[in-house]
């Protein structure tokens, strides 16, 4: 009986608030986890963009960016009827089950940033900031510039499971073993700060201890460069130890002027969050089709092409800051 | 009033049925649980929904089954805090096993043996060698997910689809693990209020001494206890397991604390003796609706951490002076 009154109080709840909000279009972005300064400008591309065409834009994210952490955020998102719902994904394979449910209700998936690897059947379109193929060697290529082209790196990654991560490590090793440029390098560790600031200084200061001889650090993520900079500069070991990574200009600006880092790299995470807006938007009132192959228009962007496996680019190679153009940007 | 007899200066007066029937720990959680349910719905409005509210519960429910025998072996003056440590060893003990090519309904013995094992661990530390039991499981805690470490790797180990979504099954519209979890928490309730071996936990955990002088082989119980404990753990582990369709080193991590906070709510007395099953039960209903309450209205985790953590105090204390006031 109870049972009962609460179907009917939600279907009338559903009724009236059906009618109101018919025409804007509900997009949530689940990012990684709280506290990641990579996701703010991320967010603030979503958010302008929602500002300037019709849509509704909430951003939510768990506490830490474990493997199942965003299971809960999903359901409540389904649960709450959004439109879209673009997400970073923790894990390649634990959300298959409720990506399934939200297809179900005909809820589009966008993966961004990242996308999971495996298992695409499952999302309609990922967005991803650049070429994804490209980054693991032009991160060698990077760090092969800073320390002349031989010596001992180390990689310093976020969480284990994070798809992302994962396919940009693969490249690395794959360039630096194949490729004869970088035959006098050799990658002696990889380890995971599970993108928290206190692990990520943990480990640079394990790998300092553990390689001596160590002569570069690849950090492709934002909290872990930033800490292992940090570590650098404290130390003031920046003349033995080259760290580089994928960072926020922002949060490396100090850095690179006072000549701990020499260079760096990354994209524009705003011009994502911006671009899967607008394509979000499109693809619920029909003015874009998802269709490999196929273009759309995005102001500010240009055209964008939708690759193999329903892949998109928010721009096609990474971007280096160095102490030339840093001050340039703004995020 | 239905006093029997007039008291005297020797004699307590006795308490009013009513006070013994409403002024207790369960009261208080139910209370909670009332307020929490309001509390969301004003939240957002996309809360007020059953079939939603059962199957957030399923994303708990394996934790809050431990939790109703962890209740138990708090009530006979131990404590466990290893038991989801445990769920991730036998779920990945149950995965590897299947992965090498074992067969299903093996698989899930040998992950239930696992369990098992590890109760057994327990109980030979804490009771066997007599140590506290709150050092021994720490570390126990620490030895089973570093133990699901060694044996899982950093990766995830896939299931076959046939054993996968245990959450999407019905009964009478209801999920499975809610179904289980309510007739697991009738039985136990069951056997703590009714039986024998119930007054005698309940006793175990008031006076050890007394127990033992009254003829209850205390050691016994409680051995049974931790064994029960394992081998739950592990169903629940692999329970988990076929939810989330893959198991990884770190199922579960964190969910001890979890566990003990479902019991405190409930208004298990941490020293023991005090406890019902029913107080977990509500406090795991109250811990959903929290959780899922605010997540709905898309509060931010740290929110929802202040948010239980208050919820935590303002419980231990309203137990502790519930049960201060109605000592005899």
């Amino acid at each position: 009986m109870l049972n009962k009154t609460f179907t009917a109080v939600t279907i009338a709840m559903a009724i009236t608030a059906g009618g109101a909000v018919a025409e804007d279009i509900d997009i949530v972005f689940v990012g990684k986890n709280t506290g990641n300064p990579y996701f703010d400008s991320l967010t603030q591309g979503f958010v302008e963009a929602c500002d300037s065409i019709a849509c509704n834009f909430e951003f939510v994210a768990p506490a830490t960016a474990d493997a199942t952490s965003q299971i809960p955020f999903l359901e409540a998102q389904i649960q709450r009827g959004v439109d879209v719902i673009a997400i970073s994904p923790n894990s390649p394979d634990a959300l298959n089950q409720v990506f399934q449910s939200a297809s179900d209700k005909g809820i589009i998936i966008l993966t961004v940033n990242g996308d999971i690897t495996g298992n695409e059947q499952y999302r309609d379109a990922t967005i991803l900031p650049t070429d994804f193929t490209k980054v693991g060697a032009d991160q060698i290529e990077m760090v092969g510039s800073l320390i002349g082209y031989e010596g001992e790196i180390a990689i310093l990654s976020a969480t284990t499971e994070a798809p992302d991560q994962n396919f940009w490590i693969e490249g690395m090793n794959a360039t630096i073993e194949s490729d004869p440029k970088y035959a006098n390098m050799t990658l002696v560790a990889t380890v995971y700060g599970d993108d928290q600031p206190e692990k990520s200084t943990t480990e640079m200061e394990a790998l300092l201890s553990n390689f001596p001889d160590l002569k570069g650090l690849i950090a492709p993520t934002t909290v872990g460069i930033a800490a292992a900079a940090q570590v650098v500069q404290s130390r003031g070991i920046a003349d033995e130890v080259a760290v580089t990574g994928l960072g926020l200009p922002s949060e490396m600006r100090e850095f690179v002027k006072d000549g701990t880092v020499g260079g760096f790299q990354l994209w524009s995470p705003y011009n994502e969050g911006w671009l899967a807006a607008h394509f979000a938007v499109g693809l619920k009132n029909g003015s874009m089709v998802n269709e490999v192959g196929g273009t759309f228009e995005v102001p500010n962007l240009g055209t964008i092409t939708i690759n193999e496996g329903n892949s998109i680019n928010t721009q096609s190679a990474l971007t280096t800051f160095n102490a030339e153009n840093i001050d340039d940007f703004d995020f | 009033m239905t006093d029997t007899k007039t008291p005297t200066r020797e004699m307590a007066p006795a308490r009013p049925a009513w006070h013994v029937i409403l002024v207790r720990p369960e009261t208080m959680t139910l209370v909670l649980l009332i307020a929490g349910v309001i509390g969301a719905s004003i939240l957002s409005p996309f809360f007020l929904d059953v079939n939603y509210i059962l199957r957030s519960f399923t994303l708990t429910a394996e934790m809050s089954i431990v939790a109703l025998v962890l209740t138990m072996v708090v009530i006979s003056g131990e404590i466990d805090l290893s038991p989801a440590a445990n769920m991730a060893l036998s779920a990945c003990t149950f995965a590897l096993m299947q992965d090498v090519g074992v067969p299903l309904p093996l698989a899930v013995l040998i992950g239930l043996g696992a369990g098992l094992a590890m109760g057994a661990l327990n109980a030979f530390m804490s009771i066997r060698m007599q140590l506290p039991s709150i050092i021994v499981t720490i570390g126990t805690l620490i030895l089973y997910r570093g133990l699901a470490q060694i044996i899982a790797g950093d990766r995830s180990i896939r299931l076959p689809d046939s054993f996968i979504g245990i959450n999407a099954i019905m009964v009478f519209g209801v999920p499975l693990p809610v179904v289980i979890f309510v007739i697991v928490a009738l039985v136990l309730g069951l056997v703590l209020g009714t039986t024998v071996v119930g007054r005698k936990i309940y006793q175990i955990g008031t006076n050890q001494a007394a127990a033992h002088h009254a003829g209850i082989d205390a050691n016994r119980i409680k051995i049974g206890l931790f064994l029960l404990l394992g081998v739950v753990s592990a169903a629940a582990g692999i329970m988990a397991a076929s939810r989330l369709g893959s198991v990884r080193y770190d199922l579960v991590a964190g969910g001890e604390l979890q566990m003990v906070l479902m019991a405190m709510l409930g208004g298990t007395y941490i020293f023991g003796g005090r406890g019902t099953i029913l107080g977990t039960f509500l406090a795991a209903w109250l811990l959903v609706i929290v959780s899922t309450g605010m997540t709905v209205a898309n509060l931010m985790p740290a929110i929802q951490l202040t948010v239980l953590g208050i919820l935590l105090i303002v419980a231990i204390i309203a137990t502790n002076f519930i049960y201060a006031r109605t000592q005899r």
